[in-house]
């Protein structure tokens, strides 16, 4: 049977991917009908009511699901397809109570008109109490008008569907996990709603384990712990996981939401430099050693709120006594070793080949990277042969927008050996900030047309 | 840190992962603190195959725990076992390194553990 999806307009193009995600997730097959960035709406073919309402359960982006009765560009398609198809269904709903309601997308009707064309689906012959607090069903008839359709006169919406509400999403959960009252957030946090929907991209359940190595204040940690996985987490700068080491710790999250269950570990450690254990990649792996992660998750800096540098000297022969002060300073507890700007293409680079190596089969890496809107200076979705792409969502803002990439890592015998083969290690020129990382140097420049662009820098 | 991450954990240093005496880091002047955490037995199962045993079983006596079996048990042996899931849990998921030192067997480098928090970053003479 078809059942609709009511969703949010926001996040659009996350929210089939969420639902893609989610269908895995609880192994229901799902076939999408309809779907369009442009419409709240969406028609899915699912096998029951019961597996309908499991999909959208932990969804974030949709806000109910309803079995679908009947669909048109007009209510006497809709009433014609009610009356072809669910007439042996109306008997289950004779004597229960009831409540029938109209959900109008982008326009409104009056409470006459809503009278009105209520009492035309008469002929179901629902004979119960209309009850419109907590009715034991109800009915919807949800209309699709034009963008501004008010001002504009139209008289009648573009589409309808009628369908009887079977379950809610977690709508709720964002507010639960609201920045704005969490004890303790940096100037980089994710967002609640989108770190939970990264969450269910990286496809955290009970008993999996996940891993942030741009931890930060732990928001996917949080995310992914909500949903009951085990999270790790690890930062180059250790005190944004210290916090203040009193109330303010990222600790003190996890025990804000009572989610301290979900803490694994916390470290600091630079990603170039990973204490994870690993194994290389081989095409004829076992798929056991080294692979330690159901899920990888990350915001990596981009260097405009927050620096992106990794460890070592940035020029060893201006400042040749750096490395050996180090040598004697080091085993001070009080000793900070030095840091180096980082090309953030290298960077992304490095995530992706860490995540081959980490990932269990079928495991996967979604992370967020920033782009400039303008197609010259556009940053092209990096690839690696061990790591399929799943889905590549986008936020747009201004000038530039920031993209969720999801990753799928592939078995070894799948591997493309010869793309593994002509995969050239980047090889970053440069040592400022701005020359190792375009995003940046676009950003500051205010997006102004360069020569060249983005694909011809380091 | 939990031990079970210990498991997870070699040597940062790049020369050092070659070498199978930098993994697992030995904790030196340990002090453990246990958390109540509830047993999660899906979560067990699920680690097992990540889990390098023998590193497992070091870190367990050099913490003080009574010897592991030499044999990791199977899914289906640790899901009918109580006492080995409890003991595991205990082990892995309850004992937490809250100060002291991770030391790498092959080079000798000591990571400091803080309040919990291990700092794996190394002076630039080691990157």
């Amino acid at each position: 049977m078809n059942y609709l999806i009511r969703f949010s307009q926001s996040h659009e193009t996350f929210r089939l991917p969420e639902i893609q995600s989610l269908a895995l997730i609880e192994g229901i097959d799902m076939k999408v009908i309809f779907y369009s960035l442009e419409s709240p709406f969406c028609v899915v073919n699912l096998p029951s009511p019961d597996a309908a309402a499991r999909l959208i359960r932990r969804s974030i982006l949709a806000m109910s699901i309803h079995e679908l009765w009947g669909s048109g560009p007009d209510l006497s398609a809709v009433h014609a397809a009610v009356q072809a198809t669910t007439r042996h269904l109306w008997s289950r709903y004779m004597i229960c109570s009831f409540k029938f309601t109209i959900d109008s997308y982008q326009g409104s009707r009056s409470a006459e008109d809503k009278v009105r064309i209520i009492n035309s689906f008469a002929y179901l012959g629902f004979a119960g109490p209309i009850q419109m607090r907590r009715p034991d069903e109800e009915f919807i008839l949800f209309e699709d008008w034009e963008f501004n359709s008010t001002p504009l006169g139209i008289p009648d919406p573009k589409y309808y569907y009628f369908g009887r509400y079977l379950a809610s999403g977690a709508r709720d959960l964002p507010k639960k996990l609201d920045l704005k009252k969490r004890r303790y957030i940096s100037t980089t946090s994710m967002d609640a709603e989108l770190a939970l929907v990264t969450a269910n991209l990286v496809l955290a359940v009970p008993g999996k384990v996940i891993y942030d190595p741009f931890v930060g204040t732990g928001s996917f940690p949080i995310a992914c712990a909500q949903f009951g996985a085990l999270t790790f987490g690890s930062d180059i700068d250790g005190r944004s996981i210290r916090g203040d080491e009193k109330k303010r710790t990222l600790r003190a999250n996890f025990e804000q939401y009572g989610l301290l269950a979900g803490l694994g570990g916390m470290f600091t450690a630079d990603l170039t430099n990973s204490p994870i254990r690993r194994a290389e990649l081989r095409y004829d792996g076992d798929g056991v050693t080294g692979r330690l992660f159901d899920g990888i998750v990350c915001d990596p800096p981009y260097g405009v709120r927050e620096g992106l540098r990794v460890l070592g000297v940035r020029d060893p022969e201006k400042c040749p006594w750096v490395i050996p002060k180090g040598k004697e300073m080091y085993k001070n507890p009080d000793f900070i070793p030095p840091r180096k700007p980082y090309s953030f293409l290298a960077m992304l680079d490095s995530i992706l080949q860490f995540s081959a190596q980490t990932l269990v089969d079928n495991g996967r890496l979604s992370f967020w990277m920033p782009t400039a809107n303008d197609q010259n200076q556009e940053i092209p979705v990096p690839k690696h042969p061990y790591l399929e792409i799943v889905s590549v969502c986008t936020q747009t803002f201004n000038k530039w927008s920031r993209r969720l990439i999801t990753y799928r890592r592939i078995p070894d015998r799948e591997v493309d050996q010869e793309a593994m083969k002509a995969r050239e290690e980047m090889k970053p020129v440069g040592k400022t900030a701005d020359e190792l990382n375009p995003f940046r140097k676009a950003y500051f420049s205010k997006f102004e047309p360069v020569d060249g662009g983005f694909n011809d820098a380091p | 840190m939990k031990v079970l991450t210990l498991n997870f954990l070699s040597c940062a240093v790049k020369s050092c992962k070659s070498s199978s005496d930098s993994f697992p880091l030995h904790p030196k002047d340990a002090e453990l603190v246990s958390d109540d955490v509830e047993l999660n037995q899906q979560l067990l199962v699920n680690l097992l195959p990540r889990i390098d045993w023998n590193a497992l079983r070091t870190t367990s006596t050099e913490l003080g725990f009574p010897q592991l079996p030499e044999q990791p048990p199977t899914a289906e042996e640790l899901q009918a076992d109580a006492k080995m899931l409890k003991d595991l849990h205990t082990l892995l998921m309850e004992t937490q390194i809250n100060e002291g030192k991770l030391v790498c067997g092959h080079c000798g480098h000591e990571y400091a553990v803080r309040e919990g928090i291990a700092n794996f970053l190394l002076p630039s003479h080691l990157v």
